[in-house]
């Protein structure tokens, strides 16, 4: 490529040239680096490459995942480490699903001061200030619906005013909601029983003994659930 | 951005025939129309692509070059930097790899009251688990059962799966999702209660499990939330990934060499109990293939395993899923996730017609699309020169209603329209990427290995799934091996006294390649793909 196609951008305050078809992180590897921090999925889906970025003529700060965000000229990049934002130590059979959960591990929850930062600042678009307001109100089941999609980037954290720590209480959330709140799955725990009770064994041995040509005729003769 | 006019042009052709195609089903093929589709259009088939390895267990196996080159290589390690009198962590348990695998071993070896080290190349969590996006199989539902899934996971893997692996599979299934809902996984369920399920490529029960489409990421978050809760027990080194195993000086695997990924210092770890729990091997872009895979999938298990004698299994297959991204550029081979044509989407050529049976086995799909854009030149060109086939998403609304594909599929619909394409509207173009490593070190249902205190789970092994693993399949094999594993070493530890550390089987290592005429100048585990500008990727 000419270099007349490239575009500057500037990483940890160093000019680099670049393709402008590039993702921030393409263009990182592009400019020589061979990442260790800030990077793993490379998909969207594990919240390591969290990136805070000015671009020219604008005084606002912006944020994207480099895995999923394209390069813009005169883009000014700096990638976080993962930020510090400890877990409540909790034993998840020993809380209780509502507000008492949320007061014992994460107390500072009620400082949440509602600006909505953590709500601009997320990538993944989760109205974050909205789940805070269900944690506020110990709805458990509304912060694990509503936090459902966050990837636990800890970009919402690292922009708090009131030093709360959002994904962590969203993922507490959630797992309270899983194992207390869910409906029970009747069905699941029917067959985990028949199993332990060995009923399904001996359909199992049949299928296990069969020739290979057998289990071919039984295979290609199974009826198919309809859609 | 989003699709430019030539290729709105063909989107005009697959909205033309889409009225008329939801109410037509392709038909499946037969066993002899598979098969001979395989033999011609699956990339396990390209003789070229492969060579028979010279050293080592599996010498005369094939296996692909770019595996071959690793397995064939000398050590990262140099034997003369570390001191092994110098143990830096002593525990009962160690295991290489914090993904779903070793964090569900994790668990239930704490339950059996070890104490485990888990060292990870990166962070916690950061694994192929985390971008399973479809979902995990388990029969459960009432027209279904252990065997029927059993019969499912035999004919997908071509009937060459290891029997005993594929029912400790499907009989454990049930019970793992229990244990993961135990946990706080929160499954798509109806309002009484009943687990959602829905088909998948080669079942023939509905029996894949979701949540939404962030499956892998709610199981893996989820678990590893749950390592978290014991830091007593449990201790997570990040970016510390192993470079060599231990030995003790009565033949047993005893620990393994960590490397400090940002000094470089060596760590020496001594463990009763070793599990292998590092994944596949996608990064390692096999015959050229983009991958789905997560940055440190490179294979590092199976290099370090086989240089103490493990035998590894159905190394000569590896899994292209069918519908990886083909536009835009920016996302070329990262997943799209089978749950789409599970709801209904149709798979169609540049004339909007069908060539397939939407829901095969994924080595069966993927070789007909390649058949489709190679032989019958029907794919469609992007601009950056590659090609793909419509992955007709929009009929999934006119199917089950407005807004089931933001609901059922958040992480596609975010996925795309980051670069303009509303999936909702208009379908995904899409072609065969890497996407698993089908084979890996042989292991019995406990997770035994042929070596004594190496223990192996997830991805790394290999029989369990034969040639072919079906969808839903690989969240379940995390899980059910990973806690096998886990309750394995719980069983074990207390039985174990070490002998003195030893890393002689380097030397004897050296001598093979010496005796089998080679002299490699790579040094493996590779540990990161090497991406930057230099090498010319």
């Amino acid at each position: 490529m000419a270099d007349q196609e490239l575009i500057p951008i500037y990483i940890m305050n160093k000019q680099y040239l670049v393709p402008p078809t590039l993702t921030i992180m393409k263009a990182l590897e592009y400019a020589g680096y061979k990442l260790i921090r800030g990077v793993g999925c490379r998909a969207g889906f594990c919240g390591a490459c969290a990136t805070v970025y000015r671009t020219a003529g604008d005084y606002r700060l912006k944020i994207g995942l480099a895995c999923a965000t394209m390069v813009e000229p005169e883009m000014y990049l700096a990638q976080i480490p993962f930020f510090p934002a400890p877990r409540g130590q909790y034993h998840l059979e020993e809380l209780k699903p509502d507000m008492s959960a949320l007061l014992k591990t994460y107390p500072e929850v009620l400082r949440c001061l509602s600006c909505g930062t953590c709500t601009k600042v997320c990538p993944q678009d989760i109205d974050v200030k909205d789940y805070m307001a269900e944690a506020m109100r110990g709805n458990i089941a509304g912060v694990a619906d509503k936090s459902f999609d966050c990837i636990m980037c800890g970009l919402c954290a690292a922009r708090c005013p009131a030093e709360e720590k959002q994904y962590q209480i969203a993922i507490l959330c959630r797992r309270l909601y899983g194992k207390y709140l869910a409906p029970r799955a009747e069905h699941l725990h029917k067959r985990v029983q028949e199993i332990m009770d060995g009923k399904h064994d001996a359909e199992l041995i049949r299928f296990k003994t069969m020739s290979k040509d057998e289990l071919k005729k039984a295979y290609y003769e199974r009826d198919i659930e309809p859609e | 951005m989003g699709y430019p006019q030539y290729m709105r042009d063909f989107i005009a052709k697959v909205e033309a025939t889409r009225p008329r195609r939801l109410q037509e089903t392709f038909p499946m093929l037969t066993a002899q129309e598979k098969q001979a589709l395989l033999e011609k259009f699956h990339p396990d088939y390209i003789r070229e692509a492969m060579r028979e390895l010279r050293v080592g267990p599996n010498k005369g196996t094939r296996t692909p070059h770019e595996l071959a080159d690793l397995l064939e290589a000398r050590p990262l390690l140099d034997p003369r930097a570390v001191n092994l009198d110098n143990v830096d962590y002593e525990t009962d348990v160690l295991i290489i790899g914090g993904g779903g695998a070793g964090s569900a071993a994790a668990i239930k070896a704490r339950e059996a009251g070890a104490k485990v080290i888990m060292a990870t190349k990166l962070r916690h969590g950061d694994a192929n688990t985390m971008m399973a996006q479809g979902g995990i199989q388990a029969a459960d539902k009432e027209n279904d059962s252990p065997a029927i899934h059993y019969l499912d996971v035999m004919g997908g893997g071509g009937f060459t799966n290891d029997p005993d692996l594929v029912e400790a599979l499907v009989k454990d299934a049930p019970l793992v999702i229990q244990w993961l809902e135990s946990l706080g996984c929160m499954f798509d369920k109806q309002p009484d209660g009943t687990l959602i399920t829905i088909h998948g490529g080669g079942t023939s029960r509905k029996r894949m499990h979701s949540a939404r489409d962030y499956s892998g990421a709610e199981i893996m978050r989820t678990l590893r939330d749950e390592v978290r809760s014991w830091p007593e027990d449990i201790q997570v080194i990040e970016f510390a990934p192993a470079v060599e195993l231990l030995m003790d000086t009565n033949g047993r695997v005893a620990g393994a060499v960590l490397m400090n990924l940002e000094t470089n210092e060596y760590l020496v770890v001594k463990a009763k109990c070793t599990i292998i729990a590092t994944g596949g091997s996608g990064r390692l872009h096999y015959q050229n293939y983009p991958t789905t895979n997560h940055y440190g999938a490179t294979g590092d298990g199976l290099v370090m395993a086989y240089r103490v004698g493990a035998r590894l299994a159905f190394i000569d297959t590896m899994q292209y899923h069918p519908t990886g991204a083909a536009f835009p550029e920016q996302i070329v081979g990262l997943l799209v996730t089978e749950k789409v044509r599970g709801l209904g989407a149709q798979v169609v050529n540049i004339d909007g017609e069908q060539f397939v049976f939407p829901r095969e086995t994924r080595d069966a799909e993927s070789a007909a699309i390649i058949r489709e854009c190679v032989e019958r030149g029907k794919g469609i060109t992007t601009p950056s020169g590659i090609q793909g086939v419509w992955l007709d998403s929009p009929m999934i609304e006119i199917i089950h209603g407005p807004g089931t594909v933001q609901r059922e599929l958040p992480a596609m619909v975010r996925q795309f329209g980051r670069f303009g394409i509303d999936i909702t509207k208009d379908p995904m173009l899409v072609y065969p990427t890497l996407h698993y490593q089908n084979g890996g070190i042989a292991i019995k249902p406990d997770c035994t290995t042929d070596i004594p205190g190496l223990y192996v789970a997830g991805e790394a092994s290999g029989g369990v799934h034969g040639r072919n693993r079906l969808m839903g399949n690989s969240l379940l094999d995390v899980c059910v091996f990973g806690r096998r594993a886990g309750i394995t070493v719980g069983q074990h530890f207390r039985e174990v006294t070490l002998g003195k550390l030893t890393l002689s089987h380097l030397d004897r290592w050296e001598q093979e390649l010496k005796d089998a005429g080679l002299d490699p100048k790579v040094r493996a585990p590779i540990l990161l793909p090497d991406y930057t500008r230099r090498k010319g990727v």
